[in-house]
């Protein structure tokens, strides 16, 4: 009758192993496995051969701006953002004409307050916003740089240049690829035959051609289109060839998002006796639109860094300038075209990178499903 | 009270915008009147503009000698080559690096798109790093990086870095040891022929003896052993060898081995090196595809890892792999057309630059350009449609 009953206490049991720590961590990440611990070293030792160069290069053994051409010219010099900073007004501006250099930067300052609003989901007057920057600003844009109203010194486009043109691009394109993207996505779903081999055939021809090609076609054969004794702007037929190169890319994937829209959302819109294009307009585009942000935003980067292709047509965008001031003599040095290729690809990466985040962003606020 | 007729009333066609039929019909009539109005007046202006600049048009200029030079051709090229042939080089230089291209970028890809999931840390790091660093940098940019700061900044051809395997580098190129194959080497590659195609034959006959009676075979290491003791019995009966063609620093530059121009260097490097990043997502995208589930159902019947990847997981996240994976190809290809910038000939560079400018055939030869890309793009997606045929999910 006693035999289940403990009369003394139980020894305490060890304390659990780890669970948290640096220890622990390093095991699991790093030394999980022997293969692990091989991997492990191989990466650390590149680290090792890689990263002190590339700091020494690019920070420590860099000459400054406020440096002069002889620092940079000595043998240990590293990267000569000296060089960049003499120049960087050219690589933002291009030849724009100095005393007019608050124009572009109105119109920075602008994009940028625009922008910002719209990129945040819940920032209020989405519609006066997106009319602004989408409707105003370009107008805004073209009168401040372009000149010629309102007593402002007119300046040609063949003088604009560096960041300044590749934003313009990159924003045109933008703003024309949207709406001819949505007519053609439209257009590709439609079920008259006409209008859908049209937009197909326009669609894929688009796709399939290198841009390079596009930007030939469009600077040597858009004269030869028009009619006798038009000139058309240099800046204008780089414009137009990026225009309909996007908007190829654009409508695929905005079909991607009417795709995905239930066919009883097309049959609800139908029955309350909307007609096409009020059932495109309030029902099916606006959650097709939403649904394919992030992938709006890619092509969005796509064709940011598809802009530095024009260079090859002789427009002074970015790259260009960069590559322009590579025989610069004046600041001849050994490591000046290393130096301005590293400056540019900061910029363009940190509009590409920010952009990527604000996609993922986009995409993980619009996923509301369950996930692992 | 009046019966409420429920019976419904055949349509009444009639001419009028109110009825859908008609109104599809008309919009599509004007839609088609406007594209042919459109092309019309193109087609005009431009004969107009042709005719004012004194040029004329046709393919005839194709029989015509070029009389330009190109530095890199696989077959032989001279001043008195022909346009068509001009075009044919473009096409097989561009061929050329498109294929070195995928090759090389799909084995790089898969690598970092692995690593960048590997539970260690540093190598994960590494590779994120990777992507995300080359993802967001435009093509052209690497390409002038590669191309002026790094290979034209290597040392003359005096002073050479040496690699391993007699392999030179240089401002002028990439010098590799050419192999050259004696007449007994035909043998080697017959086995390895003939062991290829019974690698295929063990493997139709694993299968039906999996269905016959469920045991299974070894094929991949069978077929692998199989193919290299056939390469070297060849190779040791046949007395066969391969000397291998350093090239040798002369006065002036190298001889012998294999010349590959500094523009075809960067250009490979920079799509390899670029490609590989977007390869990698893809990768990526389609490992974490498939759901945890599978591998867990896959777990719970016993199949131990080797398998699980092999039956399970791979076959699976191929599905979602391969299609974004061809459209990185196809990007591959087209974006060598940016070699035009380095001055690697390949086809826009040969055609549409040089071939253009003296012929002033704008018309002519950027279509035939276009031609050639559009016919890659089609060519591959149909394959692609077939093969996405064969491994679609076979529903209800």
């Amino acid at each position: 009758m006693n035999a289940q009953v403990r009369t003394e206490m139980a020894p305490a049991l060890p304390p659990p192993r780890r669970t948290s720590g640096l220890i622990l961590w390093l095991r699991q990440n790093l030394f999980a496995t022997p293969t692990d611990t091989v991997l492990t070293i191989v990466g650390a030792l590149f680290i090792l051969w890689v990263g002190p160069p590339l700091v020494e290069f690019l920070l420590t053994k860099a000459v400054w701006p406020g440096g002069t051409v002889e620092d940079c010219r000595i043998e240990a010099a590293g990267a000569c953002w000296a060089y960049i900073g003499a120049r960087f007004n050219f690589f933002i501006y291009g030849f724009y004409p100095i005393a007019e250099y608050w124009r572009p930067n109105v119109v920075f300052a602008l994009a940028a307050l625009l922008i910002v609003p719209l990129a945040m989901p819940k920032a209020p007057y989405k519609l006066i916003n997106a009319l602004l920057f989408f409707v105003v600003l370009p107008v805004v844009t073209v009168v401040l740089l372009g000149g010629g109203w309102f007593g402002l010194r007119p300046v040609p486009t063949d003088q604009w240049g560096g960041l300044l043109v590749t934003l313009i691009i990159s924003y045109v394109a933008i703003l024309g690829s949207l709406p001819l993207g949505i007519l053609l996505a439209l257009g590709r779903q439609s079920n008259l035959p006409v209008i859908k081999t049209l937009c197909t055939a326009f669609i894929e021809l688009w796709r399939a051609v290198p841009l390079i090609t596009v930007l030939f076609m469009a600077s040597i054969m858009l004269p030869l289109f028009l009619p006798q004794g038009t000139s058309i702007d240099k800046l204008l037929r780089a414009l137009v060839g990026v225009t309909l190169f996007a908007s190829a890319y654009m409508a695929e994937v905005i079909r991607g998002g009417l795709q995905a829209i239930p066919r009883g959302q097309y049959e609800a819109g139908a029955s309350l006796g909307l007609g096409y294009w009020q059932r495109m307009g309030f029902i099916v585009l606006p959650q097709a639109l939403k649904h394919v942000i992030p992938g709006i935003v890619n092509i969005f980067i796509a064709l940011f860094k598809d802009t530095s292709l024009v260079s090859i047509v002789g427009i002074f965008d970015l790259l260009n300038t960069i590559q322009a001031g590579t025989s610069d003599t004046n600041w001849f040095s050994p490591h000046q075209a290393v130096t301005g290729y590293i400056f540019a690809a900061i910029i363009y990466w940190i509009f590409c990178f920010s952009m990527s985040r604000y996609s993922m962003f986009m995409e993980r606020r619009l996923n509301t499903g369950h996930k692992r | 009270m009046a019966s409420i007729d429920t019976a419904r009333q055949a349509p009444t066609r009639r001419f009028s915008l109110n009825d859908p039929v008609f109104r599809g019909i008309f919009y599509q009539i004007l839609v088609g009147v406007l594209v042919v109005l459109f092309i019309t007046w193109i087609v005009n202006n431009t004969a107009a503009n042709l005719q004012a600049q004194n040029k004329t048009s046709g393919f005839d200029f194709l029989g015509k000698t070029a009389g330009f030079d190109i530095s890199f051709s696989l077959f032989p090229w001279s001043r008195a080559s022909y346009y068509w042939e001009a075009f044919l080089v473009g096409l097989t230089n561009t061929m050329l690096v498109a294929v070195i291209g995928i090759f090389l970028a799909t084995i790089l890809g898969f690598t970092l798109g692995v690593a960048r999931l590997s539970s260690n840390f540093i190598i994960a790091r590494l590779a994120t790093i990777y992507i995300e660093t080359i993802r967001n940098i435009p093509l052209l940019l690497q390409l002038f990086f590669w191309y002026f700061a790094v290979l034209k900044a290597m040392p003359a051809v005096r002073d050479s870095l040496t690699l391993p395997f007699d392999t030179f580098i240089n401002q002028r190129g990439l010098f590799v040891p050419k192999p050259i194959p004696d007449d007994a080497f035909t043998w080697v590659w017959l086995a390895l022929i003939v062991g290829i195609v019974a690698w295929f034959g063990i493997g139709r006959w694993a299968k039906l003896r999996l269905y016959k009676t469920g045991r299974r075979f070894p094929v991949f290491l069978s077929g692998l052993a199989l193919t290299i003791v056939l390469i070297a019995a060849s190779w040791l009966l046949s007395g066969a060898h391969v000397t291998f063609e350093p090239p040798v620093l002369e006065r002036f530059n190298f001889r012998g081995g294999i010349a590959l121009p500094p523009e075809f260097v960067a250009l490979a490097f920079g799509l390899v090196i670029y490609t590989a990043a977007f390869i990698a997502e893809t990768v990526r995208a389609g490992i974490l595809a498939v759901s945890h589930g599978q591998t867990e159902a896959a777990q719970s019947l016993g199949l131990k890892e080797s398998d699980r990847l092999r039956l399970v997981i791979v076959p699976q996240a191929m599905r979602v792999i391969v299609p974004p994976l061809t459209s990185q190809y196809l990007n591959l290809t087209k974006n060598s057309s940016l070699g035009a910038a380095i001055g690697y000939p390949e086809l826009v560079n040969v055609f549409s630059g040089t071939a253009l400018n003296q012929t002033g055939r704008a018309i002519e030869i950027i279509a035939m350009t276009m031609a050639v890309y559009l016919t890659l793009s089609l060519l591959t997606s149909a394959i692609m449609n077939w093969y996405n045929a064969r491994v679609a999910l076979v529903e209800r």
